[in-house]
């Protein structure tokens, strides 16, 4: 369970960007490779918040597919499950996309 | 994936998206728009920032540090009882005493686990999450650096870092370390590389560990194999037993050569 802190990252992350503006919605990317759980991050993120300007706003997540790509044969391949194997049978692969986890970007309320 | 409706206090909206490029727009200011600091109507401002940047800082810091003093670090990381603890005094009594190893040792609670590692002569500093780190489930970069002065590095050639047992939350943690090995038992089951693939693709070497035990279970050696080829192809294996000794060679080699840089 490191939802929580990674909401106290995330928390950090936008308290410096909103520049004490009132933030409503906070928009990440994460990808099918990183092990968040989003229902598990919604309420880290109800306790990482509370009391603090940050209370109410919407966690909003962008689900990155994960996508490899073949060495031997150049194709590029989301893949559901985690075999990181071409389809056309090579496990010379890199990951091209999945691991993303990133605060991409901050609403915030008329002022 | 569902769909998480807003919460009275702080919520989650999950949306499943084919790429970045569908990443939401919003007709409330311009992304990348910083001109809305000054604005007084809402704003959508672009952040872009790396969730755990901080800790990959930090963690970059330590390596820094470790360098210096010339001395690599391994992090080993397993599920609870898999046998790291063991695994790692056996291995300790059997390297060549040339080799200088100290441990960081990572554990919720108690000392009992570097008490035992303390046992065979290396120096241990003990960092319990329960203090300070709010119970964390895996160590973390800053948690590392707090300890970094109990241990002679200047004096050493490899320092251990013994991870919180969990099969999860530790892979997500860079610490500073040079490299990483996984405990695994085959107590497990053939499947966890499939249930955890995250934990196993971040091992260059995962210890099979309780090999002893083959004869006594239902183990498939050949299935977790082609498991654990499926998710980390490039992941060495090596069968080991803290109790008859078994594979205790090839393991001490394998960290005579971290300690080295190689």
């Amino acid at each position: 369970m490191h939802e929580l802190s990674i909401c106290a990252a995330i928390a950090r992350i936008v308290a410096d960007n909103a520049a004490g503006r009132t933030v409503t919605r906070v928009t990440l990317d994460v990808g099918a490779l990183r092990q968040v759980v989003p229902d598990t991050l919604a309420h880290a993120w109800g306790v990482a918040v509370m009391g603090t300007s940050l209370e109410g706003s919407i966690l909003d997540v962008n689900h990155i597919p994960a996508v490899i790509e073949c060495s031997r044969c150049g194709a590029s391949t989301a893949i559901e499950v985690p075999v990181f194997r071409c389809p056309c049978g090579s496990t010379d692969t890199t990951v091209s996309s999945g691991r993303e986890l990133m605060v991409r970007s901050l609403e915030l309320e008329a002022a | 994936m569902g769909r998480f409706h807003r919460l009275p206090e702080g919520g989650v909206e999950v949306h499943d998206h084919g790429s970045v490029s569908d990443a939401p727009t919003s007709g409330r200011g311009a992304v990348g728009d910083h001109s809305a600091y000054a604005s007084t109507g809402p704003a959508r401002v672009e952040v872009l920032e790396q969730i755990l940047g901080e800790n990959e800082a930090t963690a970059a810091a330590n390596r820094q540090d470790f360098e210096t003093l010339g001395v690599r670090v391994l992090n080993v990381m397993s599920s609870p009882g898999a046998g790291k603890t063991t695994l790692l005094c056996r291995a300790f009594e059997h390297l060549p005493p040339r080799l200088r190893v100290g441990v960081i040792e990572g554990d919720i609670e108690t000392a009992i686990d570097a008490d035992r590692l303390a046992a065979t002569g290396v120096p241990v500093a003990l960092i319990n999450t329960s203090k300070g780190f709010g119970g964390e489930c895996h160590l973390d970069a800053t948690m590392v650096r707090s300890v970094l002065g109990e241990l002679p590095l200047a004096e050493l050639d490899l320092v251990v870092v013994e991870n919180v047992g969990n099969l999860v939350c530790p892979a997500e943690f860079d610490v500073g370390e040079h490299a990483r090995m996984m405990v695994y038992s085959i107590t497990e089951g053939e499947e966890k590389p499939l249930k955890y693939p995250v934990m196993f693709r971040a091992a260059e070497v995962v210890a099979v560990n309780k090999i002893d035990l083959l004869p006594h279970l239902d183990f498939d050696l050949g299935q977790f194999q082609a498991n654990l080829r499926d998710v980390n192809p490039s992941a060495q294996v090596m069968l080991t037993s803290a109790r008859t000794g078994e594979g205790l060679d090839g393991l001490c080699r394998w960290l005579e050569s971290v300690a080295s840089g190689g």
